[in-house]
């Protein structure tokens, strides 16, 4: 028993070093974003968001239109509230913008955000998009606390305000549309829908999971006691 | 029931069903004290048609094709019924493939599997591990993320630390002047014909040379040795079929418990089996901060890190490397006890092989973490000053990893063993 217990100690070691961090790029604390992937209004209000203000530099072609019938849309109402660029539902989240042009004008190409909520995490994206603040020495006038330097001027300025940063800490300028409550609820909405557009499946992942899992759970106990009816007469 | 007997006959003398049936399976002895360590064997190949079967599947959606590899994936991903669990399948299959066979391995070790008369067993072995090796690094680069494609630099960059011939002979396994399209052709071909084709040949051969031994047990006792004198059958022997398939059932059970767990609830195993750069679709131009294996790699990678550059060449660390899994292949000789079983060793193996164990397990967590994690060691301490503690820690235990090895014979010879019992214990 003792020896077994070892080889158990053995095999669960490599969750004790666990490291369920992103590579990230400053030293900058990340903000945790409460993102709820059952609430269909927020993620509805996120795509609202997503497209109206970030497929216009920013393509998701990975993604299709018709994939928001998910989070309770219906093919109706996405070709009249949401297509902008495209002119069937089944088409690809593309924009127009030339990438060639784009490297011109911001010094980098927008990146194809699709899948961003993956490679970045939730929160990097729930904390970029409230930390612009104005920065003259920056060619278009902004900069970042999480991406310091980013090319990405801060185009949400509008609803946030204009944000100042002094002795380490963030002040609003001047007031946007929004409040800050209003914006930081606005950026969580968009943040969780990036985080259903990385990965769709992930809203019936846990339901298949948990019906699978359960069967096995099932299949377990027959097969024991297969087993044993098999082994009784072993000594 | 009349006219089945008639098939059966007529095939058998055409095919030797019913015997090959008996000879492997219901009249196959093996021992019958077997623990869950004898579980992973028959998950190994459990694992291996799996990743075959997802394979297929993916290779029927996945485009092989620099400029569409990346999209492809994501294609499967959302537009192919049920893409995500097949894609998902084989990503999780491919580290738990790796977890199945770290797990045989260590029962091979621990039970002396690899000792008279097993040791080409054990080399048919050694020869999977490292082609699965292979045949992992060769699919990472499919899903043409930033990791793969910075991962198979690294890699095939060992190739140009080779003295003399180093750098045309990278050139030629990338088929370019940097990894392309060209390399992600190749690549696709090893991974999905060249590699499962070579691996279903040795598992073939490895299964040919268990049932021509016969399993060795958790006693290390040839069962073969004492025999029921009228049926000539092994007294500690049961018949594979239905004794170990209906218990291999519960093994096979509870790793689709954890295998669904995965795919289902964490399918990136918090960035150890899908790294979240690889999230970014490869460019050639822009160099991640910092570029990991996948963890089943990173031992490996560790001790490639830690050897020091000799001459301003990197050879030195990509021999250490190459050297630290092929050492396995000449294990059956360097141990010299006079029993298998770890049972019936004394404390001076034991204490080797816990050195050896830990020494692997730290490796292989500095492996994904990068060099100067733990800082520096101060300067005021003489030599060592101004190095990263983590490169010393990785030096310290790569020496351990080796003398696990090197030193076989003699702690294995030395070692106070005690006598083994002519019955197997339960």
């Amino acid at each position: 028993m003792k020896k077994n217990s070892l080889i158990f100690a053995i095999f669960i070691f490599p969750f004790f070093i666990w490291n369920n961090s992103y590579a990230a790029d400053g030293s900058f604390h990340l903000d945790n974003a409460k993102i709820d992937l059952n609430d269909q209004h927020s993620l509805q209000r996120g795509a609202r968001n997503f497209i109206n203000y970030c497929l216009n530099c920013h393509s998701a072609n990975y993604m299709r239109y018709n994939r928001l019938q998910d989070i309770g849309l219906s093919e109706d109402e996405i070709k009249k509230n949401l297509l902008f660029t495209a002119d069937k539902s089944g088409e690809l989240m593309n924009i127009s913008m030339d990438s060639v042009e784009a490297k011109k004008w911001f010094g980098a190409n927008p990146p194809n955000l699709t899948v961003t909520a993956r490679s970045r995490g939730k929160d990097w994206i729930y904390t970029y998009l409230r930390t612009f603040y104005i920065d003259d020495s920056r060619e278009l006038g902004w900069n970042n606390l999480v991406y310091p330097n980013a090319a990405m001027p801060h185009v949400l300025w509008e609803l946030q305000g204009t944000q100042v940063y002094e002795d380490n800490h963030l002040s609003l300028l001047k007031a946007g549309i929004l409040s800050e409550q209003e914006y930081d609820q606005f950026v969580l909405d968009t943040t969780n829908y990036m985080v259903f557009m990385a990965e769709p499946a992930k809203l019936v992942r846990h339901k298949i999971g948990y019906f699978v899992i359960g069967f096995l759970v099932i299949l377990l106990i027959l097969v024991i006691n297969l087993k044993r009816e098999f082994w009784k007469d072993i000594k | 029931m009349e006219r089945k007997n008639n098939l059966m006959t007529w095939v058998d003398e055409r095919l030797p069903v019913s015997s090959f049936i008996k000879n492997h399976l219901t009249q196959y002895y093996a021992p019958k004290n077997f623990n869950f360590l004898y579980f992973f064997g028959a998950l190994a190949i459990v694992l291996f048609a799996l990743q075959i079967l997802t394979g297929i599947f993916l290779t029927m959606h996945y485009k092989p094709d620099a400029l569409h590899a990346f999209a492809s994936v994501e294609y499967i991903m959302r537009d192919v019924s049920f893409g995500w669990v097949i894609r998902y399948m084989h990503s999780t299959g491919a580290s738990l493939f790796f977890v199945v066979i770290y797990m045989h391995m260590f029962r091979a070790i621990i039970y002396g599997s690899y000792k008279q008369p097993r040791e080409l067993l054990w080399i048919f072995g050694v020869l999977i591990f490292l082609l699965l090796m292979a045949e992992a690094f060769f699919g990472y680069l499919l899903p043409w993320g930033q990791m793969s494609y910075w991962g198979a630099q690294v890699i095939v960059n060992l190739f140009a630390t080779v003295p003399f011939i180093g750098p045309d002979l990278a050139e030629w396994v990338r088929g370019d002047y940097l990894v392309s399209d060209a390399t992600l052709n190749r690549f696709f071909a090893f991974h999905v014909i060249a590699l499962p084709l070579a691996l279903a040949g040795l598992i073939f051969l490895h299964l040919a040379a268990l049932h021509s031994v016969g399993s060795n047990n958790p006693d290390g006792i040839e069962i073969k040795q004492t025999k029921d004198k009228k049926t000539g059958i092994p007294l500690d022997g049961i018949p594979f079929h239905p004794y170990y398939t209906v218990k291999d059932l519960i093994g096979l059970t509870v790793f689709l418990i954890v295998f669904t767990a995965i795919i289902f609830f964490m399918p990136e195993v918090g960035g150890y089996f899908l790294e979240h750069n690889n999230f970014v679709p490869a460019d050639p131009l822009v160099t991640p901060a910092h570029i990991a294996p996948v963890w089943y790699f990173t031992p490996f990678y560790s001790i490639l890190r830690a050897v020091p550059p000799i001459f301003n060449s990197q050879f030195p660390g990509v021999a250490a490397m190459g050297a630290a899994v092929l050492i396995l292949f000449i294990v059956p000789w360097l141990d010299k006890s006079k029993v298998k079983s770890i049972r019936y060793k004394g404390t001076l193996y034991k204490k080797w092989l816990a050195a050896f164990v830990l020494s692997f397990l730290i490796l292989g967590y500095l492996g994904t973490v990068p060099s100067n994690i733990w800082g520096q060691i101060p300067n005021f301490i003489p030599i060592l000053g101004g190095l990263d503690l983590a490169t010393f820690v990785a030096r310290v235990f790569t020496i351990v990893y080796f003398a696990f090895f090197v030193l076989m014979p003699f702690y294995s010879k030395k070692d106070k063993t005690k006598p083994v019992p002519k019955r197997v214990t339960s």
